[in-house]
This record gives C-alpha cells, structure tokens and sequence, in this order.
C-alpha cells in the first residue's frame, strides 16, 4: 500500500474514523497522576479528575478547570469555544453536576469529583450509552461541540429534564452546535431515555 | 487576566473580615459565571478574591417556614428552580430561575451573584469603548450607537444599561428583602431597594457597600405566589437575556382581583416594580381591557430611541400577556 492509497480513505471510514476521534477521545496520559484521592496539602492544588488525583502543584489561582484539562493534563476532550460560558463546549461533571470549565476556577474544585469524555468509556472500553447513541444517531457533524453535548446530554438525563422532546431542547440549549446536528442530538437523548425506562 | 490573591473564606466571620480589611475591597467569588467572565475582558481587575463557595449552610433552601421561603445565599439557580414546593406555590420564582441562562450556568451561579449580576451592555464589557459604569465621565457610547436592547425605563444621560438579571423581577414583585453583613454589622433590605438607577454615577449599581456580603433572600408566603408567572421574550427561545419580561402574581377572589404584583424586566435599568399599574386592576373584575390597560401602564413614562422604540409596545403586551397566565393560575 502507497501512500497515496493510504490517502484514499473513502468517505466512509473518514467519517468513521473523524467520528470516533470526536466521541473518544484518546486517554492522554498524565505526567503527574496518582490514584491516592490526594487533599489539598501546603499549597499544591490537587484535582480529581475521572476519578485519578493530580497534584498540579502552585497551580496560577487564573487557572480555569477547561485550561487545567487542556494545558496540564492532556485532556482534550473539552472544547475550548468561546471561552466565556455561552457554547458549552467545555462541559464537564463537578460533583455530578454539569458546569461550564470556562468559567470555573480549577482551585474552586479542588477535593471535588470531576469528570470529562475521557471517563465516560468503561475500564474495558466500551463506550457510555450516551456515547453510543450519539453514534447510532450521528448526532454530529465536525464533532467540536461532541463532548460537551455528551457530558451534558448525560447530566440531563440524570436531572429528569429528558421526557419531552421540547424539554430536551429547552435543557440542552447551553450547548451550541454550529453543523445543526441537533435533530440527532434530541434523538440520541431520546434512545438513552427509553432505554433506560426499559430496564 | 490580571493576577489576584486568591483566599478560601471557611465563614462569614472570615469572608467579612476580608472584605473589610484595609485597601481594595476583594470581590467575592460565589458561582463566578459573571466575575471570572468580567475578570478575563478585564472589566473586573480585582486584586483579591474571597471564594465563599466552602461556607457551610449559605446554600441551604428553606420552605418550610409557615411566613418565608429562605434561600441561603450560595444556594444555586438550577437547584432553586427545581424545588418542588417553589415550581408548585410560585412558579414566577422558579421560571424567573430557569429560564435564565443555560443548565451549566444555573447549575454553577448562585442566588446572591445572580442578583449582583452586571449589566450585558456590549459597550460595557468592551474595554476600547467609552462607558461611564466602566469609568466614570468617558461618556456613555450606547446613547448614539447599538442601542436596540437598551432600557427605555430608569435611564439617565450618563447610561442606558440594562439589569439584565430574571430572579430580581420576580423577588421585588414579591416583597422580598434580602440579609447582608458588613464589618459594621447586619442588616436587611428590600430586594426593591439594592438596585439603583444609574442617574449620574452609572458607576454605583447597588446600594451595597464593597465590604457587605449577601447572606439570604427572604420571600414572604402569601396567596399572590400560585397565581404567577414569569414571561420571558427573547431574540431565541431559550439561552437568551429578555427583551421584554414581566413578573406577575395575582390574589383573586372570584372573578374580582384582590391583588396584583407587576414588576418588568429587559427594559429597565433597574427591576421596575410598576405599582401604578397593580392599583388599576385591584377591586375590579379581571378581564382583557384590564390586563391591556395594566400594561400600558407598565409602561409609562418610557424613554425611547429609534433603535428600542418597539420595546414600549412589545413590554405592553408582555406584562398583558402574562396577566392572563397568571389569571389562568388562579
């Protein structure tokens, strides 16, 4: 095989390729992780990030959550969009509860659980529901907005805000998705929903 | 963004004994939805911060009291907006809360940061613009520009700035007083009473001092809370700061009102309890005409310019509207 072959993807495993880079993205390793659920100590911020402690040491109190994820951890997952809370891109878990990172101070979260995309998938691999769902519907186009739709389309399953369509596009509106793939969004939250019923 | 000092307040002893210390008051750091967005224009350049968020009990909701609903301070929108017994017996409070911003924002945003939330005037989040709220006597550059959303009630020559805030509207159509502390001691006032218009110094929002902190929101229990709504117009169906809105409650006996609460939003620069427009409907039978006339009253002595001039109208028909809702409560 060339590399002009190798070029030649079809379409279809381009999207497929593009798609599975935007629901999982790949687990970075972090330089200073430690599974002890460190506390702050002497000043060093420690962060529970997908359920690992990382000592970020005299981490800038500027420092926001989305910036801690992308700059010092490897964590790319969370988008960074308009960086002023109005996209949604930068979703993420704190204590279970959908938060913007954009606006949130890494120091405010210290001893506090955060989870990104990166800690939806299990230990073997497989993905979230929401995850899969997002697949199964292509809820997605470019895939930039993907994470944060995922991570919040989860918390808002979690609140009881899913039961109507109208109340999943009401819940949701904090994450923007310039393709317009929100037909498929709703239908992805609408899968987990029933599925979830079902059991 | 500049560099600050950053400090954990573990109480209110320690939060308001940092706020009172000598120099600069710090600015205290609830939900930061507002603070650390201002802080990275560099709008807010404060040299300290005190984060309140780990004071135990300020975030507590308490409905259980036979005259109040109590919200701690800290307690948060989505939470608020949730609370059974607040969706049930005042739904004004609950819709005011979310239809508010985004899930992410209320989830994070507290009730004492949202009240204090600055304006959303572009001219005053954007540094190379002349803004008289921003700094003092460079002029107001919304009077001869983009002005479309800018308040028609409650303006000055100085300013023009919206409050861009939904809770307020209905907390001072309710009555609703709120307890700070400051260095020299506690006190309560009325939610009507902390926001000022911007007359000569734009730059004075509140009627807080630097050094006071919010502790609490108190709404008296009355009948007026299950006949309420909060209407909301926007350029969007959701995620949008109101164009018009309008907080009404309704005490009926029979078909005859007993009492009214209108207060308007997105049109003025402060929370605008209309009372004017309460007095025309109390003792007489609601109907239409009554709900029509009550919002033109809303509206009156409206100040207007080419570009906002259909706000008049559009807040006429919203406080109409939501009149009806509120009738259909009852």
């Amino acid at each position: 095989m060339t590399d002009e072959d190798r070029l030649e993807l079809n379409r279809r495993q381009a999207v497929a390729t593009g798609t599975a880079a935007a629901i999982l993205p790949a687990l970075a390793p972090a330089a200073v992780a430690s599974t002890a659920a460190a506390a702050p100590t002497d000043g060093n911020v420690v962060l529970q990030i997908n359920g690992v402690g990382h000592d970020l040491g005299r981490l800038d109190p500027r420092t926001t959550l989305l910036d801690t994820l992308r700059e010092h951890l490897g964590l790319f997952g969370a988008k960074k969009g308009c960086d002023h809370g109005q996209c949604g891109a930068c979703t993420v878990h704190v204590a279970g509860r959908r938060v913007v990172s954009c606006l949130t101070l890494a120091r405010q979260v210290e001893g506090r659980a955060v989870t990104t995309i990166e800690g939806l998938a299990s230990t073997e691999g497989s993905l979230h529901p929401m995850q899969q769902a997002f697949l199964d519907h292509d809820a997605l186009q470019c895939g930039y907005c993907t994470p944060g739709q995922i991570v919040s389309a989860i918390a808002c399953v979690k609140e009881g805000h899913a039961h109507t369509a109208e109340d999943i596009r009401e819940y949701m509106s904090g994450n923007l998705c310039r393709c317009g793939a929100y037909v498929g969004i709703v239908a992805a939250i609408e899968q987990v929903v029933a599925q979830e019923r079902a059991v | 963004m500049n560099p600050f000092d950053y400090t954990v307040a573990p109480s209110v002893d320690a939060a308001v004994a940092a706020l009172g210390a000598a120099g600069r008051p710090p600015k205290v750091l609830a939900g930061g939805t507002t603070l650390v967005d201002l802080m990275r224009l560099n709008v807010e350049q404060p040299a300290a911060i005190v984060d309140i968020n780990r004071i135990p009990g300020l975030g507590q909701i308490d409905t259980q009291r036979p005259d109040e609903l109590v919200f701690g301070a800290l307690a948060r929108m989505s939470d608020v907006a949730d609370d059974p017994l607040v969706r049930r017996d005042y739904p004004v409070l609950s819709e005011s809360l979310w239809r508010a911003a985004s899930q992410q924002l209320r989830n994070m945003a507290s009730l004492g940061g949202n009240l204090l939330q600055r304006t959303r005037c572009a001219y005053f989040r954007d540094r190379q613009y002349p803004c008289n709220k921003r700094e003092p006597g460079t002029g107001c550059s919304a009077l001869g520009g983009l002005n479309r959303g800018h308040a028609v009630l409650g303006a000055s020559d100085q300013c023009i700035a919206v409050y861009p805030g939904d809770l307020a509207i209905a907390l001072v159509a309710l009555d609703a007083s709120i307890d700070v502390r400051g260095a020299s001691g506690a006190r309560t006032l009325r939610v009507a009473d902390l926001h000022l218009e911007p007359g000569q110094t734009p730059n004075r929002e509140t009627a807080l001092s630097p050094e006071e902190l919010i502790l609490r929101i108190r709404v008296p229990k009355s009948r007026l809370g299950k006949a309420s709504t909060y209407l909301k117009i926007r350029d969007r169906e959701s995620y949008a700061f109101a164009i018009a809105s309008a907080a009404v409650a309704l005490d009926m006996n029979g078909e005859v009102v007993r009492d009214a609460r209108i207060a308007v939003g997105g049109l003025a620069t402060r929370p605008w309890r209309v009372q004017a427009a309460e007095q025309s409907l109390i003792g007489k039978p609601f109907t239409a005409a009554a709900a029509a006339q009550a919002g033109r009253l809303a509206l009156e002595g409206a100040v207007t310019r080419p570009q906002n001039a259909f706000r008049v109208e559009l807040g006429a028909n919203t406080v109409a509207e939501a009149l009806e809702i509120a009738r259909g409560r009852a």
